[in-house]
């Protein structure tokens, strides 16, 4: 069984995503707590990458001002194994494809599993090409999470069928970003998915409001909250886990 | 060579999100239907012939081999094709394509502006709505190419994030994309990305080698004894090498941007600096750090000032049967001087690279042996930039 569906069972999931190294690995530790502690389910923590082609510009952002620190894939495996003595609710990585790639699958999922990293999620990682990594993922007992898009029709059953973890649904087309509004039919594709598994599925993309959380939730199992996040990093730098705490307090009583 | 999932090798593949995954499915049946469909065929090489100017002449560079005293020297001539450059070989072909497959509007990412303008060339004969992205420091290096672009009704998007240069135009094209898919076709201007760009763009920039092949066989009655191209993504290069890659006695030669020199940072030379990657839809070579970011490339050719290399250049570069050279900012100038000099071309600063190259193989070839070179593009859209390079300003 995954450590990742102990995320689910404290009724509907907030995932909280961070950019490591944001504005440094320091504030990255407190934010991740202050999420935690105020009932974030599962932390996404984001190694940064120099050209994030899924990644709207709030989070575009966040990644060069992290990698512009100087923070690395080595320095963040070791804030996770700091953040572990504290923190015990599920974590995942999202990251592309390349820095796992390049660090090695094989030394980079050995590192996973001794920081207890429970999932990846590679959004340039489409079912087609997940054998790059999902055997070495098996190997080290980290999820690698699949996404499903409102433009997957015909693949739902497909994907949802393999799935590890949890399912990351993605509400728009486009990058991630707030928007004001999501329109896309996600009851439908949520009905084929829960037709073809039991692993639970969370939606992101786009959700920055109480309201919308409570909406997408009610749907699903969970919402996924990141450039919402990443603004309040971006406004209050080293100041900002404070308020973090209060957002996601905010949006999880909203679930 | 191509596998289901669009193989080179280890090369290839399809690493993009899930949100585009059924357009490049869409694609990619919509081409294997076309590009056996004779009606397809016919128009598309009447736009080739008639629209472009095709065929483009291989022509014989007497002055240039009589001075270097070496092997005998042909060029072929891209640049004489309508909009300066290989690049609408690809263009006419995808834009054809898309319309075909109900599509109403081409993006497109550019660097030095002949992807983007040759795109805004088949949009607006084929009445499509065109965007092209483009890096703003780009904008600036190419600013005429933008006041096309213009004129020829598309909408140009400078792209700020990153270094603001190719690959970041590349990037945003595709964050465009998964944006807006139904009626959007990605117009992607060289071997590169998912699949199946890298097969869709070789195949129509293979009528590069095919003519070259008709060409030389009736000028020389044998085939040359290498042909180069310069290389960036590679497009014109696979176009010059894909008709010859099974006379292995043919030594095909790409001529990578060293910028400053393989050894400096300051550099485009992916085969020769850079390691196996996953970026920008495709596994191959990339310049990068330990950590797998994607280094800011140099070159004085914003045509070539790409931190990849298209999959099959990196599968030719792994069995050997391609040699990819790095070629300087120096040694391109000079080759763009001397082959206006010599022989009264103004090559594109892209296609000096491969002139360059050229220049040093054929001192060091007997007088009975043959080269092809191909001039991808002509030079007007770099003379403002020389100048200013040998240090005098001019307007444009």
């Amino acid at each position: 069984m995954s450590n990742i569906s102990k995320a689910f069972e404290n009724g509907k999931a907030f995932v909280a995503f961070i950019t490591c190294g944001d504005p440094d690995l320091e504030t990255t530790v407190k934010a991740v707590k202050a999420a935690a502690d105020n009932g974030a389910d599962l932390v996404e923590l984001g190694i940064p990458f120099s050209d994030p082609t899924a990644e709207g510009p709030v989070i575009q952002g966040a990644n060069l001002r992290a990698l512009k620190g100087g923070v690395t894939t080595d320095k963040i495996f070791d804030m996770v194994k700091e953040l572990r003595k504290e923190v015990t609710i599920p974590l995942v990585f999202m990251t592309y494809a390349n820095v796992v790639f390049s660090y090695g699958a094989e030394r980079f999922m050995t590192n996973c599993k001794e920081a207890q990293i429970d999932g990846i999620i590679l959004p340039d990682l489409p079912f087609e090409e997940k054998e790059e990594f999902d055997g070495i993922c098996d190997k080290y007992g980290v999820d690698l999470i699949s996404l499903i898009a409102p433009t997957s029709a015909g693949r739902i059953a497909m994907i949802a069928k393999e799935a590890k973890g949890f399912i990351y649904l993605v509400s728009s087309l486009g990058v991630t970003g707030t928007r004001s509004e999501i329109t896309t039919d996600l009851s439908s594709i949520v009905k084929v998915i829960r037709e073809n598994t039991d692993v639970p599925c969370a939606i992101g993309f786009g959700i920055s409001t109480p309201e919308q959380a409570a909406k997408m939730s009610s749907i699903s199992d969970g919402a996924i909250v990141g450039s919402a996040i990443i603004k309040i990093l971006e406004k209050h730098g080293k100041d900002a886990p404070k308020y973090i705490g209060e957002y996601v307090n905010s949006m999880k009583k909203a679930m | 060579m191509t596998n289901t999932k669009g193989r080179f090798g280890v090369h290839g593949g399809q690493y993009i999100p899930e949100t585009l995954m059924n357009a490049v499915i869409e694609l990619e049946k919509a081409y294997d239907h076309y590009k056996n469909d004779p009606e397809f065929n016919m128009e598309l090489a009447d736009l080739l012939n008639e629209y472009a100017g095709r065929p483009s002449r291989l022509y014989y560079a007497e002055k240039m081999t009589k001075d270097l005293g070496g092997a005998k020297i042909y060029l072929k001539r891209e640049d004489l094709n309508h909009t300066g450059a290989h690049k609408i070989n690809n263009v006419l072909g995808q834009a054809l394509l898309a319309k075909k497959m109900g599509k109403t509007r081409l993006i497109a990412e550019t660097g030095a502006g002949q992807h983007g303008v040759a795109t805004a060339t088949a949009a607006a004969l084929m009445g499509m709505e065109c965007v092209v992205f483009m890096g703003e420091e780009d904008t600036k290096r190419q600013a005429l190419n933008v006041y096309k672009m213009r004129l020829l009704g598309a909408e140009v998007v400078p792209v700020t994030s990153g270094t603001a240069t190719l690959k970041d135009a590349v990037s945003e094209a595709m964050r465009e994309w998964t944006s807006r898919i139904d009626d959007t076709h990605y117009c992607l201007g060289s071997v590169m990305g998912p699949h199946p760009f890298p097969t869709i763009v070789r195949d129509f920039q293979a009528v590069i080698s095919k003519e070259i092949k008709e060409q030389i066989l009736e000028k020389e009655g044998r085939l040359p004894d290498a042909v180069l191209a310069c290389v960036g993504g590679g497009s014109n290069a696979i176009g010059t090498f894909y008709h010859f890659i099974d006379d292995k006695d043919v030594k095909l030669i790409g001529c990578e941007a060293a910028g400053r020199g393989i050894d400096t940072f300051e550099t485009a030379a992916t085969v020769n600096t850079g390691k196996i990657g996953i970026f920008h839809g495709m596994k191959s070579y990339f310049c990068q750090d330990e950590y797998g970011q994607i280094a800011p490339v140099y070159s004085i050719s914003a045509g070539l000032d790409y931190p990849g290399v298209g999959p099959e250049h990196a599968y030719l570069h792994d069995i050997g049967r391609a040699e990819y050279v790095p070629v300087t900012d120096d040694e391109a100038v000079d080759a763009f001087e001397y082959l206006s000099r010599t022989e009264g071309i103004i090559p594109a600063i892209e296609s000096s690279h491969a002139i360059a190259y050229a220049m040093k193989l054929a001192k060091t070839m007997d007088k009975d042996k043959i080269i092809v070179v191909t001039v991808s593009g002509r030079g007007d859209k770099d003379c403002a930039a020389i100048a200013r390079y040998r240090g005098e300003d001019i307007n444009e």
